[in-house]
């Protein structure tokens, strides 16, 4: 470590960018410049941004030509109204004609943006397909989850339609918020100001050791930076595409999950089961001792 | 209308759709075709079996019948709020259910959805809004969620909402603003013995491209993202009128 870490957790959407990719590549589209804000947000006076919460562009990595989106969770908490979903719709399309060696989703998100819900549902779905499109044209899609808001809703079901999830153990990846399930379920169902829970269920090491993610790292903008390069390279061994071998492989992944799980009541006792030899002890563990001892017990481990 | 006396009146040539407490399937006759039948009654929550279910379905139709045409029959409250459910990781099986449906349109599946009553966020986004064309009966609802709980979340008055909600598709429930927006093909006519016309024109007409954000500009719905989506890829300025 040469003392120049840069918290993920921390950063800012370009801030994380700018310490991702190589130095002066990038360039944006759609730029702040051009004030594309939220006609609903204006309507409801609320604060408005002049990138609507996500920048997309073109960069390199090591050399490579990516596309790149990376969600602001300052703004709305990284929620996906109309411009914004557009804006990364817009990106997946552009790749199936500049053909980037990947493209890379910088994740900060709530999910559906209420202010304007309808258009940030059919946006989300817009966005799902289109991923899938980029996949389907044989471009990896890689997507990082680190920031304070997490991957939820909408952008947590988008985050696993990519090829590889990396995700640092401060990200969480999930649906429903647990203030939405405490609201609606009780407390006693899930205790929303229980963070060690919060985390326990929905954090980085549960999702890695659940197959959810494929690489966990330090919250670290180089640490993920790597983590994608590496990504990218893994991604040209194997099919990018769907196929309908590898979803059957995910189904009965998905239907073990919940014959050995489905009874359990806290991520102890799933990582117990999976072997973990002191639970207990994983929250507490730096994240090269966890992938030491997560390595024989984690599962759907592929890229 | 219930599924029952929905799929009576859609499939009049026959049909063997069956329901497991919330899930439907089955295979069932469009004129002289087979199609799949796959969905959800009484307003299902989807938890991870039930997406996990759908999706086996849609599977086994790619693997054992290709190209056969299938129907998704959207019934939900939106994906189950449980505690248990999030910790196995819902979104992946939510996730997967759309892929599966993905999958099931490449290689030739012609996929035709219909919001027979309810239609809300997660259980939506991964069944009707993925097949190739999504229609709803009229009296049907589709949300994110309700007003309520939209004022307590975004901090705007209820009273502003559905003052706003009157002139802006874009917070309100109902399938006309959906319509208007692009993310449903159109709302059938659910008079007597027109449905089963309905749905086979839609499974010939099935798009095969998404063509939602160009239907939301030409509708007036959504007039924004098809212009953001044309200036990414063309690197050009924003055209508003």
């Amino acid at each position: 470590m040469n003392g120049k870490q840069i918290s993920y957790l921390e950063a800012s959407a370009r801030k994380r960018l700018s310490g991702m990719v190589d130095a002066g590549s990038f360039s944006e589209f759609c730029p702040p410049e051009m004030r594309q804000t939220s006609p609903h947000l204006a309507l409801l006076d609320a604060p408005l941004a002049f990138d609507d919460g996500v920048v997309v562009g073109r960069a390199t990595l090591e050399g490579l030509p990516i596309l790149v989106a990376a969600q602001e969770g300052r703004f709305n908490g990284g929620a996906v109204g109309e411009v914004h979903g557009a804006k990364i719709r817009g990106l997946l399309d552009k790749a199936l004609i500049e053909r980037p060696a990947a493209v890379l989703l910088l994740v900060d998100s709530g999910g559906v943006r209420l202010h304007e819900a309808n258009a940030g549902l059919i946006a989300v779905s817009e966005v799902m397909r289109a991923l899938l499109d980029v996949r389907q044209a044989d471009i990896p899609v890689i997507v990082l989850i680190g920031g304070s808001n997490g991957a939820f809703g909408g952008m947590g079901i988008v985050s696993r339609c990519a090829n590889v999830v990396i995700m640092s153990e401060e990200g969480r990846l999930a649906m429903s918020g647990p203030e939405v399930i405490e609201t609606a379920s009780g407390v006693e169902e899930f205790d929303s100001r229980d963070r060690a829970l919060v985390w326990r269920s929905t954090g980085g090491k549960h999702r890695y050791l659940l197959g959810d993610c494929q690489r966990i790292v330090a919250d670290d903008v180089a640490a993920f930076r790597q983590a994608a390069q590496e990504a990218i390279t893994a991604c040209r061994m194997q099919p990018v595409a769907l196929t309908l071998e590898a979803l059957e492989q995910e189904q009965d992944m998905l239907a073990r999950r919940i014959e050995r799980f489905g009874a359990m009541r806290d991520p102890l006792e799933i990582w117990a089961a999976l072997g973990m030899s002191q639970p207990e002890q994983v929250p507490m563990l730096d994240v090269d001792d966890f992938i030491n001892a997560a390595a024989p017990c984690r599962l759907g481990a592929q890229p | 209308m219930n599924w029952e006396k929905l799929t009576e009146a859609l499939f009049p040539a026959g049909h063997a759709v069956t329901a497991q407490d919330d899930f439907l399937s089955g295979t069932a006759l469009v004129g002289e075709q087979t199609v799949t039948v796959v969905g959800t009654t009484g307003h299902a929550a989807i938890g991870v079996e039930i997406a996990l279910a759908q999706a086996r379905t849609i599977l086994q139709t790619v693997r054992d019948t290709p190209g056969r045409a299938i129907v998704m029959l959207v019934d939900t409250q939106g994906q189950r709020l449980r505690h248990r459910d999030e910790m196995l990781g819902i979104n992946s099986y939510m996730a997967h259910l759309g892929k599966c449906v993905d999958l099931a349109r490449r290689k030739g599946h012609k996929v035709v959805a219909l919001v027979y009553d309810q239609a809300l966020s997660g259980g939506f986004i991964t069944s009707g809004l993925m097949a190739d064309a999504c229609y709803a009966l009229p009296d049907s609802t589709i949300r994110v969620m309700g007003l309520p709980a939209m004022a307590r979340i975004t901090k705007v008055p209820e009273e502003v909402l559905t003052e706003l909600a009157q002139s802006n598709p874009v917070f309100a429930p109902g399938p006309e603003n959906y319509l208007r927006m692009g993310g449903l093909q159109a709302i059938w006519d659910s008079g007597a013995g027109l449905l089963a016309d309905q749905l086979a024109q839609a499974l010939r007409d099935a798009p095969s491209t998404d063509e939602r954000s160009a239907l939301g500009l030409a509708r007036g719905g959504r007039r924004m993202a098809q212009r953001l989506i044309d200036a990414v890829i063309s690197g050009s300025h924003v055209h508003v009128d």
